[in-house]
């Protein structure tokens, strides 16, 4: 009792020796970032108030009421209905819809044409491997806005003119006002036909687990990709062909200068897809590459001298491994290809940045659109930033 | 020259050739193991010694001569390789353990996915092996939870749970620290005196004189002197064999 | 015991034959993809020969070009000078030729490691101060040549090359930040790297070129050049922390312990012991960012500065020669490529050189 009493007495006095607070690391640190948080908080304050003072000698209003008002311009192309006497807040959101359409196309066609040209690297075969080392190389050492020019001038240059267009398959037509093809018109066949394959889906689902539970307990394996696929491709074909197997297609035919019927992917948005895809599928190629080298070969080995096939050894030991190290950069790729989508105002595809500019030139309120740009490719990046922590999380490699 | 018919023989090697590029690794090596058999291989680095054991379940692909084991001949046919495979464990000098898996689903990874058993089943042999390098309580760790000898024991118990029928060694205790060299060795004693057929690439010349049948030389590609530890050690009947082990028994 | 007789390796590991049979032809598979890939190499390869080199025209006036099938590289090889140097005086164009000689020659120099020192800094100041001189004019009998007038390759060039550099110290010291104990700092730093990394760089170049002159008060202006210079610096400095970033959660925490029983300050364990060793180890992902600096400088074409590829635009504009796109693009493809192509291999020998030191 006594001694824990002495200690406490100690301790007491050791506390009362006050140290000058200009030599506390702790009161030093809180003086510090005083002194910033007040230098920036004076920076801001300075920049603000110019601000406020030239937009009221040049008439500019503020604030986001603009958005209310009709935008009296037209967009190029839009999935929604749209004219130029809507808002400008639905002009942005066609343009937000346009961006997301590019990017949601652009991402899918760039990780598969990445994949298969990172694999294609790592081929046995001489030609093959040098071929795609060639265009991983030099794909990645064009800026993707020259790529995008380059598409548009083939587009608009070297393409022919609609009566004149280059056809590769029927029905198909190249030309200067883009790619038209034909469309599929709408029949309740194919209403069922989509119902079936979601059905198949669901009971893709259900097969898989019924197969590995099966498998835990006898041993025995089941073909289930074969299966699936067979499934997934049976099942709606059949009730396509139940229906008496219609095919309604809209062909389109040139009328005088140009086409009518059919659909078309415009000239804007083909030099968008092209060149971003050429581009970002090179990065691409390289993450897998790194992916699949990063798995060491004695895991290969290791895993052959269990007798396991080399589909096997992909499938349970390579394959998880190689996809811990891929998916990090691949989402940063992805972010990339968004945020390079934005160039499409360089080429009159009217995604979101494009359709924002005019906005900020016809309104003049500069600081209000660059705030909207910079909001909404913001939330593009930190939702893919907390999706990839959350998946770092979860594939953590468990070590001491 | 004909197979020799005789069942015990498990290995058989016959005038094995092997290059890499223009490198002449492996020049005639002719052997036979035996059901039981256990042969401790030595040699400087660059003699093959590894290289040979590789062969042997086609690791490595031999370009003359004949490897046959447990009676089907290793050729490029897909289903002799993966059915060697199963019947030959290897323990290598890196432990190469599936990170991304836990201890338990190292083992039974094989049992299930070649030898299609049910996972109870599986796990029952795999608990059975892991109790026997003594390491039972880490089925649930993963590798990067586990020291160096824990996991090389582990690797070990990886390969029995396939019931092979001869086991490889390549340099399984190079890579340990020196206190865990021996919590190895004693498992894979404790493993010969069960009888199992080994292949040891290794520079333990005390596991060599305690477990081994033969002991065999390779140098620059050939096998230059094969004898039982007593002789081998006592009576080195040539000068590479005497300047190899003047080298390493100081 | 036996000795391995002199048997020869079989013949088809080791000839011409062999090389093919095992490179191109070793599987059914391989052996396929070997036939399609030369079947479309024939299929594409002789007819672009024949488009770009065969029946091409080099040096004629454009109505020439307009009658003949194959490229029309007069499209570049007559508007060169403009190509390169913009709108800086025709007659002067000597001095931008000269500073970006003068930078591929420091470029050249800085390549290797050993010559890293206090000396290489001392070069690069003068080296630096030179080409200032040459581009401004003013001094020294050049006349003066206004910052507007300055285009072309040289522009490109300037944006990243101050771009990077001036970007390297923000970047170090926003690394630093994001590291910090203290939450003000942390926070402060994160947001910034966040928010910049978060943005594509256009929306940067239009908050440069428009919303800067507003921030300043009357009577300051900012040129063209200058605000787009700074909105490339803010980019490039967030994607230089991060990269330091990396290189700071590399030292080892025994670095700083061991500098802390020495009685190193902060400073002094960050500019002595820290930074020299992080720094060092994310010099290939550094140049990394310098090339990408390199390439994303092409972007203000759409503010209407008139680097390289905008001035390439400008001559395809020209009625003359409408319609050549592909010739011009091709040839700026090549450039870039040609830039970039030697600093990401200088990168990899660098990362080579300090792989084996590790």
């Amino acid at each position: 009792m006594i001694a824990v009493s002495k200690q406490s007495i100690e301790i007491e006095t050791v506390r009362e020796e006050s140290v000058p607070f200009w030599l506390d690391t702790k009161k030093r640190a809180i003086f510090f970032q005083i002194l910033v948080l007040l230098i920036v908080g004076v920076i801001v304050w300075y920049l603000a108030s110019n601000t406020i003072e030239n937009l009221h000698k040049q008439k500019i209003a503020t604030g986001f009421g603009f958005l209310h008002k009709p935008a009296s311009f037209e967009i190029g192309e839009s999935p929604i209905p749209y004219s130029s006497s809507d808002t400008y807040a639905k002009a942005l959101f066609v343009g937000a819809l346009n961006t997301l359409k590019v990017s949601f196309i652009g991402i899918v066609v760039t990780v598969i044409l990445g994949t298969f040209i990172g694999i294609a690297r790592l081929s046995s075969n001489w030609l093959v491997s040098k071929l795609a080392a060639t265009y991983i190389e030099v794909m990645q050492d064009i800026p993707v806005l020259l790529q995008l020019f380059f598409w548009y001038a083939i587009f608009y240059e070297n393409l022919p003119p609609p009566r004149h267009a280059i056809s590769p398959i029927k029905g198909v037509y190249l030309c200067n006002r883009g790619i038209i093809f034909p469309r599929l018109e709408y029949h309740p066949a194919y209403g069922y036909a989509l119902t079936m394959l979601g059905i198949t889906c669901i009971g893709i689902w259900l097969l898989r687990k019924w197969a590995r539970k099966r498998q835990e307990a006898t041993g025995k394996t089941f073909p289930l990709f074969r299966v699936s696929l067979a499934m997934v491709i049976g099942f709606p074909v059949a009730v396509w062909i139940a229906f008496g197997a219609p095919i309604m297609m809209d062909v389109p035919k040139i009328r005088g200068f140009n086409f009518t019927g059919g659909a078309s992917l415009s000239p804007e948005f083909m030099a968008l897809l092209l060149g971003l895809v050429l581009y970002t599928s090179a990065f691409v190629a390289e993450i897998v590459r790194a992916g699949i080298q990063s798995v060491s070969k004695g895991q290969w080995e290791a895993a052959l001298a269990l007798g396991l096939s080399h589909a096997q050894v992909l499938r349970l030991v390579v394959l998880p491994q190689a996809l811990r190290v891929i998916v990090p950069p691949l989402t940063s790729q992805m972010l990339n290809l968004t945020k390079n989508s934005s160039l499409a105002v360089a080429i009159g595809y009217p995604d979101f940045v494009s359709v924002a500019n005019t906005t900020i030139n016809q309104t003049g309120q500069a600081i209000e659109g660059v705030a909207l740009i910079m909001l909404v490719y913001l939330t593009f990046s930190l939702s893919t930033s907390a999706f990839m922590n959350w998946y770092n999380k979860k594939v953590k490699l468990v070590e001491r | 020259m004909a197979y020799s018919h005789d069942k015990n023989i498990i290995v058989e090697i016959i005038d094995l050739h092997k290059w890499f590029g223009s490198f002449h690794v492996l020049k005639g090596i002719n052997l036979h193991v035996h059901r039981g058999e256990r042969i401790v291989i030595c040699g400087p680095s660059g003699s093959g010694k590894s290289t040979l054991i590789r062969c042997i379940n086609r690791l490595e692909e031999h370009q003359k001569g004949k490897i046959i084991v447990d009676g089907i001949e290793l050729t490029n046919n897909v289903k002799n390789i993966e059915k060697i495979r199963s019947e030959v464990g290897m323990v290598f000098q890196h432990f190469n353990l599936f990170p991304h898996l836990t201890v338990l689903e190292n083992l039974t990874l094989g049992p299930i996915w070649v030898r299609k058993m049910p996972k109870k089943e599986a796990e029952e042999i795999a608990m059975h092996f892991l109790e026997k390098v003594h390491i039972a309580d880490q089925a649930h760790k993963y590798p990067g939870q586990l020291s160096g000898g824990q996991q090389q024991r582990v690797a070990i118990a990886r390969s029995l749970c396939m019931s092979p029928k001869i086991m490889l060694f390549d340099e399984p205790t190079s890579a340990l620290d020196p206190e865990m060299i021996k919590e190895v060795l004693d498992v894979m004693i404790e493993l010969a005196q069960e009888g199992m057929t080994m292949i040891v690439v290794t520079h333990e010349m005390g596991f060599a004189k305690k477990v081994a049948h033969r002991v065999m030389f390779m140098d620059g590609g050939v096998i230059v002197e094969s004898n039982p530890p007593e002789e081998f050690f006592s009576i080195p009947r040539h000068e590479r064999t005497k300047l190899f082990l003047s080298q390493i028994l100081h | 015991m036996e000795k391995g007789a002199e048997v020869k390796p079989p013949i088809s590991d080791t000839t011409i034959a062999g090389w093919l049979k095992k490179n191109l032809f070793s599987t059914k598979l391989n052996s396929f993809l070997t036939i399609i890939t030369l079947y479309y190499l024939w299929k594409t390869i002789p007819p672009f020969v024949k488009w770009a080199f065969l029946d091409s025209a080099w040096f004629t006036p454009p109505q020439m070009c307009r009658n003949i099938d194959g490229a029309c590289w007069s499209v570049i090889t007559k508007n060169i000078r403009f190509i390169l140097f913009g709108f800086f005086p025709y007659d002067q164009q000597w001095r931008p030729l000269v500073a970006m000689l003068v930078l591929f020659g420091l470029l050249y120099y800085s390549k290797e490691r050993h010559r890293w020192n206090r000396r290489l800094i001392y070069y690069w100041g003068v080296g630096l101060t030179i080409m200032a001189i040459l581009m401004k004019g003013g001094i020294f009998g050049l006349t003066s040549v206004e910052s507007t007038k300055w285009s072309g390759l040289p522009l490109t060039l300037l944006l990243s090359v101050f771009g990077l550099t001036a970007a390297y110290p923000l970047g170090v010291i926003l690394a630093l930040g994001r590291q910090s104990k203290m939450p003000a700092v942390k926070v402060l730093s994160i947001v910034y790297i966040e928010l910049i990394r978060g943005v594509p760089l256009i929306s940067l170049l239009f908050m440069g070129s428009i919303i800067f002159p507003l921030f300043l008060p009357e009577g300051i202006t900012i040129s063209k050049i200058l605000r787009a210079q700074v909105a490339i610096i803010l980019f490039t400095a967030a994607y230089i922390a991060e990269v330091v970033r990396g290189g700071l959660q590399a030292i080892p925490k025994g670095q700083y312990e061991a500098a802390a029983s020495l009685g190193l300050n902060y400073y002094q364990t960050m500019r002595l012991v820290v930074l020299p060793q992080a720094l060092k180890i994310v010099i290939p992902p550094t140049v990394s960012v310098l090339i990408s600096a390199f390439k994303d400088t092409s972007l203000v074409v759409i503010i209407a500065l008139y680097d390289v590829l905008k001035t390439t635009q400008t001559v395809l504009s020209d009625p003359h020669w409408m319609g050549f796109s592909r010739e011009a693009y091709i040839f700026l493809a090549v450039l870039y490529f040609l830039g970039c192509f030697s600093m990401s291999q200088t990168s990899r020998k660098l990362e080579r050189e300090l792989n084996i030191e590790r």
